[in-house]
């Protein structure tokens, strides 16, 4: 299991794109707030919250339709399969290498761009906090979603419709333990129940997601 | 040393294959023959465990088997020795002359894409040898081999079912292994209209 994290990490950086793709997304994103809604940094500062998880949460969708496809189209998906490493280990090996590169970047990157969007100094801790706990819930959501769309060549859209409504929890806590922050109320409920969330799918989704790569793989 | 009664097998919804029988002892290889579409991918891909068998038994267990199919499992942004490297953590076993036995001494620096395609198989092969499996589910495994080198797989083979282990292969050609056995898959073709029951599927069943 080990072995498959090492090497998907080190697949991420060397094929490039999958590595430095979602953290420009999220860059990208987060800059043309300001050229949409304008430079007034209160209003900045108020959706700041909201628009970092939303830009996070869709710069981790870019890299999903990765975490199988491209081990599916050269039969290293079967091979796994029929190697000594149970389906739920290799589920939760990918989507924790798929955190390391996409979700552990993005987490890091919030805090400059949190700045760049005015948000208020006590909103950074609690932003890295719960962009930490949270991308681990959609890294492991969507690599779910990967595992049932493995069989569908260009499955990236529908992986995407079946993924986003799943991430809804994950953004209203995640985006409030933010805004709460920044707005004088406690965040330590909203953080704690987001902890839940993410504990939930690192507890259900190996399994899940084991059972739907077994279908695909038949 | 390995058993196989009365197996059905299914690819996508439908039964191609039922009730094949056959047994192995140790140093047993097995040809599989039959016209394209007979279903020797399917049989292999059953035994393998990656296809539900509906009905029927096997006598051994997932840890004795590897399978290659069609495509080799190499990536092709990694070097040959990565590649290697990778299978050997993935087995948890490192033998010592996996380059050497398949030739690949020379190529071991680079990159897997710039193999050609049977550089490319010689190194999905290797993973067989990395496994240490005692039985070997080959999948038209000399496809893009020159000659040369089907002799030399063909001696690894031997070598294999030698030290006693055992070889189920789907091929064309004809491979020099005095002890190989032939089964004629066509033999054993499920009915054309034969319905296929729907409990046999659990895992899809009222998802049509």
């Amino acid at each position: 299991m080990l072995a498959l994290f090492k090497r998907d990490i080190l697949l991420a950086v060397r094929s490039g794109g999958g590595f430095g793709l979602a953290l420009a997304f999220f860059l990208i994103l987060v800059m043309f707030v300001p050229f949409g809604v304008g430079p007034d940094r209160a209003v900045l500062a108020r959706i700041a919250p909201g628009i970092l998880w939303i830009g996070a949460l869709l710069a981790c969708l870019l890299s999903l339709d990765r975490v199988f496809q491209l081990d599916a189209e050269d039969g290293t998906l079967e091979a796994l399969a029929t190697s000594p490493i149970p389906l739920t280990g290799l589920v939760s090996a990918k989507a924790a290498a798929h955190w390391i590169t996409t979700g552990l970047p993005l987490t890091l990157a919030s805090a400059p761009l949190g700045y760049l969007l005015g948000l208020p100094v006590e909103g950074y801790i609690w932003l890295i906090a719960s962009l930490g706990v949270g991308t681990v819930s959609l890294s492991f959501i969507g690599t779910f979603g990967a595992a049932i769309t493995v069989g569908i060549k260009r499955g990236g859209l529908l992986l995407s419709l079946l993924v986003l409504p799943l991430y809804i929890p994950t953004l209203i806590l995640g985006a409030q333990v933010v805004t709460r922050a920044v707005t004088g109320q406690s965040p330590v409920a909203s953080l704690a129940l987001l902890s839940g969330l993410t504990l939930l799918t690192l507890a259900l989704i190996p399994a899940a997601a084991a059972m739907a790569l077994r279908a695909n793989l038949r | 040393m390995m058993t196989v009664t009365d197996l059905d097998c299914l690819r996508g919804q439908r039964r191609v294959l039922s009730g094949v029988s056959f047994s192995l002892d140790a140093g047993d290889c097995l040809i599989l023959r039959g016209p394209n579409g007979a279903g020797k991918t399917t049989l292999l891909r059953t035994l393998a465990g990656l296809s539900p068998a509906p009905r029927g038994t096997m006598s051994t267990a997932p840890e004795d088997l590897v399978y290659t199919g069609h495509l080799d499992a190499v990536k092709p942004q990694l070097t040959v020795s990565e590649n290697l490297t990778f299978w050997q953590g993935i087995y948890q076993n490192a033998p010592q002359d996996t380059l050497t036995r398949f030739d690949l001494d020379d190529l071991s620096e680079r990159p897997a894409a710039t193999l050609s395609a049977g550089q490319k198989r010689r190194l999905g092969l290797a993973r067989l040898h990395v496994s240490g499996r005692k039985i070997w589910l080959l999948d038209e495994p000399t496809t893009a081999l020159d000659t040369a080198h089907v002799a030399r797989f063909t001696e690894i083979l031997q070598t294999h079912c030698d030290s006693g282990g055992i070889a189920i292969i789907s091929t064309h050609l004809d491979i020099a292994l005095p002890q190989a056995r032939s089964l004629n898959v066509a033999d054993f073709a499920a009915l054309r209209d034969a319905q296929t029951e729907s409990e046999a599927d659990p895992f899809l069943q009222g998802s049509y």
